[in-house]
């Protein structure tokens, strides 16, 4: 799987960043989960929030969406102060997003053609006969053609994420976030939901930002990220991971993209 | 870790000091979880003794058998020891025992991660406990204010959600409740009259059982008895699924796509309690009255006619109307504190539990306060 030549973050601080998160801090009451967060996001990028499991990955995700407040900094969507904004307008920026949840995040009361078609029936003129053929469209897109009238509660966990991400593709977003996207999958399945990842790149020309501890899968679809230390609760490393695996000389970032198994390291005997 | 369990010994703890400054402690035995251990105390007291020793000398060359009773009894010692500076030697233990020690010892202990616990006094935590109430009020009249604004972009037509909810919502908090409010009202009704009969009879004046029974449940026994169970049925429901769908992320979807959960799931919750409970209180009054007309006519020879005749003489508009408003009320908040409680359910399965609880509790509460406050200005007002 070769990276189309995209810009790298090193080569491209000139471009216009479509997200830029600035003296982030995440906090819930007085406890501090990552501070001065301080990155940018290039268009067409698939963009990697990696570390330990529990360092604040997904809290970063929740505070981008808006989900939570942060305690201090902003996120802003190129010119756009998503932290400033008032709700209706947050709402607005959010409906050109899609976001892939870990366990899928379908609506339990509704099947699989409902859930994919209810953004398109909120958001758009399309007719009910109309919608339902978009819907089978992007459930086929999936891989998941045949399975419209099925209830999530009636599909495998797998299947649940790839709906999941049917209907985040909806409304053909410019933003892709993914949350674990492979946590539950096996092996093939995770890799194929990486294809998509990048077909969706590629061919929509959405940009990605997912969160992920898989290495094999952070190596094959991320051209740039940002590694967030749960020890010093900030971001130790930022740019493309292949580079960071090349050329970090920071001792933890190269623990964690390595496995620990570099110098016949193990992981659990070098923490701290 | 062979266990030799018929003929092991207990475990053992014995000391000894090779020098002055050594402390040896000599483990031996069976050291299963499940034939108890000693306390590490034990070894505190030793180490109390004078002269104090320097050092500590583990040896384990006659233990028989161990597992995580060993392990929890070691790292009890070690801890003691890293207080008190003393120098720790293990090196006379079974090999695995060493390896464990030093794995559960590699990961420093995360600073600030473990939770304190509240240590505060009896007045401190009944003016916390205060201060909450205040604030669940409060949470209630936001929340309260957020459905009102929501029902205004109803009324100019922007607010969104779908009709298939809302008729889903309807017959499940209408049409399902029958079988329960008819229970419940006719067996009211058969309470009233009976109470009303012990007291009536002795004057003779059975007739007016359907005075009272009408116009105890037209005015506030219809009302009230359909609200707690609604309470008890649809707003413990409401929570539980408003719960359940924010634990699976699903409401954080819906934020997520622009779609206010509001909205989508308050306004047509809020709407079907608001047109159903109207009807089940006038269907709980009628209910009610043929439980009275049942008493008075099979036990206490009133005629179902005269006992129609006379609660239709009895009972005025203003009584059914004044009912039919209250439990309006009952119902607007019986659906607003289920959805209030399902979204601030927390990220578990107990929390769902909860929230269908504190729904209940909530619902009844506000349900019997607003029945007070009624009572008050319909006594004041004349109605």
């Amino acid at each position: 799987m070769s990276t189309p030549s995209k810009p790298t973050a090193s080569e491209s601080s000139n471009q216009k960043a479509l997200i830029t998160v600035r003296d982030l801090t995440m906090a819930f009451g007085n406890f501090v989960v990552m501070h001065d967060l301080n990155f940018k996001i290039n268009e067409h990028d698939i963009f990697i929030i990696m570390g330990g499991s529990g360092c604040g990955k997904s809290t970063l995700l929740r505070h981008m969406l808006g989900l939570i407040e942060p305690a201090k900094g902003e996120v802003l969507y190129g010119d756009f102060n998503f932290t400033k904004a008032d709700p209706e307008q947050r709402e607005a920026k959010l409906r050109q997003f899609g976001v892939l949840y870990q366990s899928g995040a379908l609506w339990s009361s509704m099947t699989l053609a409902e859930n994919v078609g209810l953004p398109l029936e909120e958001f758009t003129d399309l007719k009910p006969g109309e919608i339902r053929e978009v819907a089978s469209l992007k459930l086929a897109l999936v891989g998941l053609k045949g399975f419209e009238d099925y209830y999530p509660s009636q599909i495998s966990g797998g299947m649940q994420k790839r709906a999941g991400l049917a209907r985040a593709i909806a409304l053909d977003p410019e933003i892709v976030f993914f949350d674990e996207p492979s946590a539950g999958l096996d092996p093939i399945s995770s890799r194929l939901l990486d294809d998509l990842i990048l077909e969706l790149r590629d061919n929509l020309g959405a940009t990605a930002v997912v969160v992920s501890h898989e290495l094999p899968s952070i190596f094959a679809i991320g051209n740039n990220s940002v590694f967030l230390d749960a020890e010093t609760r900030t971001m130790t490393a930022y740019g493309d991971p292949k580079e960071l695996l090349a050329h970090s000389t920071d001792h933890r970032v190269r623990t964690f993209l390595t496995r620990g198994e570099e110098e016949g390291q193990n992981p659990a005997r070098n923490h701290g | 870790m062979q266990a030799q369990e018929n003929h092991a010994k207990p475990a053992e703890l014995s000391f000894q000091r090779a020098d002055p400054s050594t402390l040896v402690v000599r483990v031996a035995g069976d050291w299963h979880l499940r034939s108890g251990m000693p306390s590490p105390l034990l070894v505190t007291r030793e180490l109390d003794k004078s002269p104090k020793p320097k050092k500590v000398k583990f040896d384990g060359n006659q233990i028989e058998g161990w597992d995580t009773g060993l392990l929890t009894f070691l790292m009890g010692v070690a801890d003691i020891c890293q207080k008190r500076k003393i120098e720790l030697d293990m090196s006379a233990l079974p090999k695995g025992v060493g390896e464990l020690i030093k794995l559960a010892e590699t990961v420093p202990e995360k600073t600030g991660a473990r939770l304190e616990r509240d240590h505060s006094s009896f007045i401190e935590t009944l003016g916390k406990a205060t201060i909450s109430y205040a604030q669940a009020l409060d949470e209630f009249l936001t929340f309260l204010g957020q459905v009102t604004i929501s029902f205004a972009k109803l009324a100019v037509g922007k607010a969104r959600f779908r009709t298939v909810d809302l008729w889903v919502i309807i017959q499940d908090c209408g049409a399902n409740a029958f079988g329960i409010v008819t229970l419940i009202s006719f067996l009211v009704g058969v309470i009233l009259a009976f109470m009303g009969a012990v007291q009536l009879q002795k004057f003779g004046a059975v007739i007016y059982i359907a005075d009272l029974v009408g116009i105890a449940m037209a005015r506030d026994m219809g009302g009230i008895m359909t609200a707690i169970i609604m309470a008890g049925r649809t707003g413990a429901a409401f929570a539980a699924q408003l719960g359940s769908m924010k634990v699976t992320q699903e409401i954080d979807a819906l934020t997520t796509m622009g779609i206010s959960p509001l909205e989508f799931l308050v306004v047509p919750r809020v709407t079907a309690l608001f047109l159903m409970i109207p009807l089940l209180c006038v269907y709980a009054d009628c209910v009610g009255v043929l439980g009275g007309a049942f008493v008075a006519s099979t036990m206490l020879h009133v005629s179902f006619s005269a006992y129609f005749r006379e609660t239709i003489h009895a009972i005025s508009l203003t009584d059914i109307f004044g009912g039919i408003f209250k439990c309006t009320v009952y119902g607007i908040i019986v659906a607003v504190a289920g959805c209030l409680r399902g979204f601030q359910c927390g990220n578990s399965s107990s929390a769902v539990g909860d929230a269908a609880t504190t729904a209940v509790v909530t619902s009844i509460v506000y349900i019997v306060v607003a029945c007070g406050i009624f009572a008050f200005l319909f006594n004041t007002l004349g109605i």
